[in-house]
């Protein structure tokens, strides 16, 4: 049989909504149960007030409903028997979970095993607050999302995941940015955050507004090698701001995009912010507030250190703050630390240097335009020219870790950091270019991964004497979107 | 003065990326005791090997860096008047936002 090409795509709209239906049933079954289970609880709290189980009545009760004081039912007694066989958590701790409301603000590589065991440990209601996708560069720490939702929002592959481990809880789903237009509004619903966002304008929101909103909040961060773990504004506690009154300078913020991720490292933080989350909600031992876990994968070291209380000056929730909700809308938080609250289309850059991003704020995250288009060729133009057999030196300026994993064939690796005393390696080999084209001159091309370093690059060479030096606008990204689809991107 | 310094979450980069030092630092001339302010001076001169305004504002550490004096926040024992002694472990670490 002839396999028919135009046949599958039909097929797949079909599994796709067939998938949505499948997932909207699931979550009506679990509004439905979750209903079930308080109408039931309440009405056995009816039947105790009622004096019905005073003393013996034992044709009266069901074996089933026999003890059940606690309001878990039987499938629940069963689904969580080893949480309640723990001394130290038992009946009540589990029942203050199933009672209790957690909001997960990020369901990437920190927000991925925290909503896991949230949703597993039996959290009552379960919110995810994400507006991304999921990408195949997520998946080697992103552990909640699978392959099949490569494309779709990372939201519904998080709660897709969480009521396939458990239907019985309630799974509510954010598909948005947070901002402080509703920043108010989804926190003001639960019990309990969890930060589990990638940037600092984020942080100082999500800290900010559960400040306002007398809300705990368990906060993780994780990059490298490294993470960091505190809980804020708990009972009296400090607060993000109470820690880090003034926002870092921009170059001092470092994305897992640029900078590299361990996968397992934010596993291990979102891992212990579900833990801490797990422990306020159902009131058992000492959450981490007023100390911070700093740990440290490379040299095996974990290490909890006794930081600063509540600060009396702190501006949001000091003394004498007047800082309120309205206050709180009104702040441009990306003013505030001069760094965006997310760029889900809008790569970083910072090839300059391989942890700290460039100096000039914030431009990072934007596409710098420092040289005239004269001084400038496209990448499909480059193509051209390699094609037409033109002498030329091709500089690629990006960090020899980033030049070893793709390059463009025949191209010289000299980082931009160290231009500079290298430019003897460019002229040796513009002259060897200049011998093969028997003496006309030969062009001096620069790239990088997004199209800023290879403009300074171009800017320093000029200055320097290096009259052709042109760059490749928007560097191997564009060289892979417009000439070589085929070109590995990272 | 016999310290163990740390820098982390990114700072080492600014030392070589070196994490760990066992240092030994003299006392400021006519001091008899070694201040955060005068390690602080200390460090900038002796370990930092580029970009000094990624660790320093002013004579104290930049918005973004924790101190932690034997795992303790220098907050809580005077900041830049903290006052070591030998073998303390001074801990620089700036505040990381990935996830």
């Amino acid at each position: 049989m002839e396999s028919n090409g135009g046949g599958a795509s039909p097929i797949r709209r079909e599994i796709e909504a067939l998938k949505e239906e499948k997932a909207r049933i699931e979550q009506r079954i679990s509004v439905l149960e979750a209903q079930l289970q308080e109408e039931a609880s309440l009405a056995l709290q009816q039947q105790q007030n009622d004096g019905v189980c005073n003393g013996f009545c034992p044709s009266e009760i069901s074996s089933v409903d026999a003890n059940l004081a606690h309001g878990l039912s039987a499938d629940s007694i069963y689904r969580y028997s080893r949480h309640l066989l723990l001394p130290s958590f038992g009946v009540q701790a589990q029942s203050n979970l199933l009672k209790s409301s957690i909001l997960v603000v990020g369901a990437g590589g920190l927000g991925s095993p925290a909503l896991l065991y949230l949703a597993a440990c039996g959290v009552g209601r379960l919110g995810i607050v994400d507006h991304d996708v999921v990408e195949l560069n997520n998946m080697h720490r992103q552990v909640i999302h699978t392959e099949a939702y490569i494309g779709q929002p990372k939201v519904k592959s998080a709660a897709a995941a969480c009521r396939s481990i458990n239907s019985t809880i309630q799974i509510v789903e954010h598909k948005q940015a947070l901002r402080t237009s509703n920043a108010l509004e989804i926190l003001s619903q639960y019990d309990i955050v969890v930060d589990a966002t990638d940037n600092a304008p984020s942080r100082y929101m999500i800290s900010d507004c559960c400040v306002v909103l007398g809300k705990p909040l368990v906060s993780g961060a994780a990059l490298g090698l490294e993470g960091q773990l505190t809980v804020y504004n708990y009972k009296g506690g400090p607060c993000y701001r109470c820690l880090f009154p003034t926002p870092p300078p921009t170059t001092a913020c470092q994305r897992c995009s640029d900078s590299g991720v361990l996968g397992v490292v934010p596993g291990i933080i979102g891992c212990l912010q579900a833990l801490e989350a797990i422990k306020i909600a159902s009131d058992i031992g000492e959450p981490l507030s007023g100390r911070m876990l700093l740990f440290d994968a490379l040299s095996a070291r974990i290490r909890i250190v006794k930081i600063r209380g509540r600060s009396l000056q702190c501006e949001v929730c000091g003394e004498n703050t007047t800082f309120n909700q309205q206050q709180f809308k009104d702040l441009d938080y990306e003013k505030f630390t001069q760094s965006p609250l997310s760029t889900p289309f809008l790569r970083a850059e910072s090839q300059f240097d391989p942890h700290f991003q460039n100096e000039h704020s914030n431009e990072s995250l934007q596409k710098l335009k420092l040289l005239s288009p004269d001084s400038r060729i496209t990448s499909k133009e480059y193509k051209e020219r390699i094609i037409s057999g033109e002498p030329h030196v091709l500089v690629d300026v990006r960090p020899e870790l980033h030049y070893k994993i793709v390059s463009i064939p025949n191209s010289l690796n000299i980082p931009l950091a160290s231009l500079e005393a290298r430019l003897p390696e460019i002229s040796s080999a513009l002259k060897e270019q200049e011998k093969e084209s028997t003496g006309s001159g030969a062009n001096l091309y620069v790239i990088c991964r997004r199209g800023n370093d290879s403009q300074r690059a171009v800017d320093y060479l000029r200055n320097k004497g290096f009259d052709l030096a042109k760059d490749i606008v928007g560097g191997l990204d564009s060289w892979a979107n417009d000439v070589d689809p085929n070109f590995p991107m990272y | 003065m016999h310290l163990t310094l740390e820098f982390g979450g990114g700072l080492e980069l600014l030392c070589e990326s070196v994490k760990f030092h066992n240092v030994n630092v003299d006392l400021p001339k006519g001091a008899d005791k070694l201040s955060m302010r005068d390690l602080l001076a200390w460090v900038r001169t002796n370990l930092i090997k580029e970009r000094p305004e990624m660790f320093m504002k002013g004579e104290s550490v930049r918005p973004g860096v924790l101190v932690l004096v034997n795992d303790c926040d220098w907050e809580l024992s005077g900041q830049l008047d903290t006052t070591l002694e030998e073998k303390d472990v001074v801990v620089f670490i700036s505040t990381l936002h990935g996830g």
